[in-house]
């Protein structure tokens, strides 16, 4: 069978003042009519430009193509005119993109939009084209797709923006189908549909399929081929079995081994002392209304939630977007008020306190952060983020400089790092200055909102280490906010699982994870991509050889 | 890269600092070269450049074009900055407690600036200058009191996306104080686009500095290039010189002051950075 895409040799050259002159070095691949290939690596290995350097979408001309081809079909990308580009890009060759949100045009409906792609590449009737779309709609499962075809962005959730993007993609039939992270900003639930849509569609119209992610799991769910990269060099390609269940380059085995297992780890006895109690929290987010009049929007972020923190234990909460998760860490730190309910921390209430009340209050509870480049100032040195809440609390400043020296090396940084900038480190070094500074005030309790989330897999599991030794080290007890029910499983002793602002189920961690008792947490535990492939003794065996 | 790096990038910039350094100087050595009063009477009056001694000419009164110039850049420069200076400072802090707090403080702060935007500026100038009787200080603050409100807006914004940021939360969770989280956290990650703003309002205020004077609200004890060029105007057609030099020394400060504002934008916007 002929090769849809031939990429030989292609150099995808950096500005000069870049770390490395090559985004993408020597890269060979080929993708096949009717074979979805999923190229896998960690943030920086390249595999975002390989794919917008097929399309001719590089940020020109600071990056570019300096060396190698793209042959598809006969013709070498790489060469052809801009003109040409636009009228392969859509119709030949099309693209589907991480945040669906962004992708569309916020002011034009669903159906303007597909409209456009059957006017810029074919001549049909008005009739035609809208009933194409309407087709294309009902093809990708949107429910009810004439009223979506009226429909703008906003107006649709997250999952039908993307399958309305992939109507898009599709309208025209094309042959190679590119998807950057499609499924990166979606829930769990919503992921394996969109994931079980595109493998229907790429099988129903013989589409071959360029599929780029960081997660193995989605690789394991999707893939017929595999090729890993790793900076700008292509690592390890072959079928999806031979690189899942028997990786050569010692990079894959690596990344593998970095995937957090699904069977929960060893329960920890559990001690009697609680430490946190959280009754009946409320919280209600209201919105729209307004001067003149209209519908206000109510959300119940946090509705009747109750669970308590044994000391020394790790508490996981669960769920996806909306579920209120962030909601319940937020207000037990009280960056949030919640309206009714108690968070008892010994005998004190947190909840009524004001700011000056709440201030004796604040160095027991500390928090880590979703996004280490956004949680630490830009302008502040190191040394000066950590040590100024101890000083704050009344240490010198000499005490408060051996104390950040000394978390410095407790998270496992340089002593150098005292006197640097944030912009100078990476992001899992980030967290860990981030983890310091909430450890600089020595509380009792740490909450991690989604501390792992933005980080690759291997980092993501150095730092989940790192977590777990603190925890032990200090007797702190760990409220864990996540998504990933993998990382859950490794790290938490019980979990509770949210659905709009309820708890529907807490219980410990193994239980969970073997016998779930509600319909939402077995829907979510069936959703976890990969699950079949990432068993207990595939990994053994993947750290074996 | 370092600071001055970046900004030498735009060359138009480095020419710009170039001229502004000049009249600096020019402003700094006036009284070194012009001792004398340049109010008084120096020579023949009407007499064209280069003749009776006066290197630019002189005025209807027999004074001296050149002295004015020199010692109008002490006032233009003196008052473009100081106006500068308390319009930032009003600016940042409406702004600051504006876009911080938000909610009802936002809403009054925010009212309030767009009163004073709603006034012409210029008008808005004439108006206080003209009741507080003309001198450096009413001018002075007649000018910032019409150009704080684009800073208030602009600091209000800053901090509006700025406050919500994790490092902001962070500085919460810490029990850290709101005055130090506005001062110590947030001011500084929006310092940038003040200070070009900044540096552009200069401009403004030495524009509004010599319309001021121009319509003779300007000090009258003190040499400006705006009170210069209004004395000059009815004689524009016998001696052009009047008005020239003076309107010349206007164009190129004010040219030079953009251009350097224009720099230290390009120096200090990362995003413009790759847009070579």
């Amino acid at each position: 069978m002929t090769r849809l895409l031939d990429i030989t040799d292609l150099h995808v050259a950096l500005p000069p003042e870049s770390q490395r002159p090559y985004a993408v070095e020597a890269l060979n691949l080929h993708l096949e009519p009717n074979e979805i290939l999923c190229v896998v690596g960690e943030s920086g290995s390249g595999k975002s430009l390989t794919a917008r350097a097929v399309m001719g979408l590089l940020p020109k001309p600071r990056v570019r193509i300096a060396k190698g081809s793209v042959n598809f079909l006969g013709e070498d990308l790489a060469k052809v005119s801009e003109e040409r580009l636009r009228a392969i890009r859509g119709s030949q060759i099309s693209m589907i993109f991480q945040e669906p949100m962004t992708a569309l045009n916020p002011v034009m409906t669903i159906g303007t939009q597909i409209d456009e792609v059957f006017r810029f590449h074919e001549k049909m009737p008005g009739r035609e084209r809208r009933a194409r779309a309407l087709q294309l709609l009902t093809d990708v499962q949107l429910p009810d797709p004439e009223q979506t075809l009226k429909a703008y962005p906003h107006e649709l959730s997250g999952g039908q923006r993307q399958r309305a993007m992939i109507a898009m993609a599709l309208a025209l039939d094309p042959k190679i189908l590119i998807a950057d992270e499609p499924t990166t900003a979606l829930d769990v639930t919503t992921q394996a549909q969109v994931l079980k849509l595109i493998k229907q569609m790429q099988a129903s119209h013989g589409t071959g399929v360029l599929f780029i992610t960081h997660d193995f799991g989605v690789v394991a769910d999707i893939a017929d081929r595999v090729a890993v990269m790793q900076n700008g060099l292509l690592v390890e390609t072959g079928t999806t079995d031979q690189v899942l269940r028997r990786p050569e380059h010692p990079y894959t085995k690596a990344l593998i081994g970095a995937v957090p297992d699904l069977v929960p780890r060893a329960a920890r006895p559990r001690s009697g002392a609680t430490v946190l109690r959280v009754k009946n929290l409320q919280k209600t987010y209201r919105s729209g209304g307004g001067l003149f009049g209209g519908k206000g929007r109510v959300v119940h972020a946090a509705n009747d939630v109750t669970f308590d923190l044994a000391r020394g234990e790790t508490l996981g909460i669960v769920g996806e977007s909306g579920s209120g998760k962030s909601t319940v860490a937020r207000c037990i730190v009280r960056l949030n008020d919640a309206e009714a309910g108690e968070i008892l921390l010994g005998d004190t209430d947190l909840r009524p306190l004001g700011r000056a009340a709440m201030r004796p209050h604040r160095s027991k509870i500390q928090m880590v952060f979703q996004d280490p480049f956004a949680s630490l100032n830009p302008r502040t040195r190191i040394g000066k983020i950590i040590a100024q809440g101890p000083m704050m609390y009344g240490a010198s400043a000499d005490e408060a400089k051996r104390k950040t020296n000394e978390l410095l090396e407790i998270v496992g940084l340089d002593a150098r790092a005292y006197d640097r900038f944030p912009h100078e480190f990476s992001g899992g070094q980030r967290q860990r200055i981030g983890i310091a500074r909430a450890l600089a005030l020595e509380p009792q309790i740490l909450v991690a909102d989604e501390p792992v989330s933005a980080l690759d897999v291997s980092i993501q599991a150095q730092i989940l280490r790192l977590l777990d030794e603190i925890r032990d080290r200090m007797n702190l007890s760990m409220v864990f906010i996540t998504h990933d029910l993998r990382v859950a499983a490794q790290v938490c002793d019980r979990i509770a699982v949210m659905q709009r602002g309820k708890v529907v189920e807490i219980g410990p961690t193994a239980t969970m994870f073997s016998d779930p008792k509600q319909p939402y947490t077995q829907e979510l535990l069936a959703a976890v991509p990969g699950k079949d492939w990432f068993s207990a003794e595939d990994m053994a065996r993947v750290h074996a050889t | 890269m370092t600071f001055w790096k970046l900004f030498a990038r735009n060359r138009g910039a480095v020419v710009g600092l170039g001229i502004l350094v000049l009249i600096a100087v020019m402003a700094a050595t006036a009284s070194l070269f012009f001792p004398a009063d340049p109010f008084s009477l120096a020579g023949k009056p009407m007499s064209p450049p280069g003749e009776n001694g006066f290197l630019l000419g002189s005025d209807s009164l027999g004074r001296d074009v050149a002295a004015g110039i020199a010692h109008g850049a002490k006032t233009s420069l003196l008052i473009g900055l100081l106006a500068t200076l308390v319009a930032v400072g009003i600016g940042i802090v409406m702004g600051a407690l504006a876009g911080y707090y938000g909610g009802p403080i936002d809403n009054l702060l925010m009212r309030v600036t767009e009163m004073f935007q709603t006034i012409p500026s210029f008008i808005f100038a004439i108006l206080l200058v003209a009741i507080m009787k003309p001198s450096i200080e009413s001018i002075v603050i007649a000018i910032a009191v019409v150009s704080w409100p684009a800073v208030a807006r602009l600091v209000r914004g800053e901090f509006l996306s700025l406050r919500n940021r994790e490092f902001v939360q962070a500085c919460h969770t810490l029990g850290m104080s709101d005055v130090r989280i506005m001062l110590g956290e947030i001011l500084p990650n929006c310092l940038s686009p003040v200070i070009v703003i900044g540096s552009l309002m200069v401009a403004t205020a030495i524009l509004i500095e010599s319309g001021l004077a121009f319509l003779g609200l300007g000090d009258p004890n003190i040499m400006s290039w705006g009170f210069q060029i209004g004395a000059g105007r009815t004689l524009l057609r016998s001696a052009w010189w009047v008005c020239t030099f003076p309107g010349i020394a206007i164009l190129l400060t004010v040219l030079a002051i953009n251009l350097v504002g224009e720099g230290i934008n390009d120096a200090l916007n990362p995003r413009l950075r790759e847009r070579t």
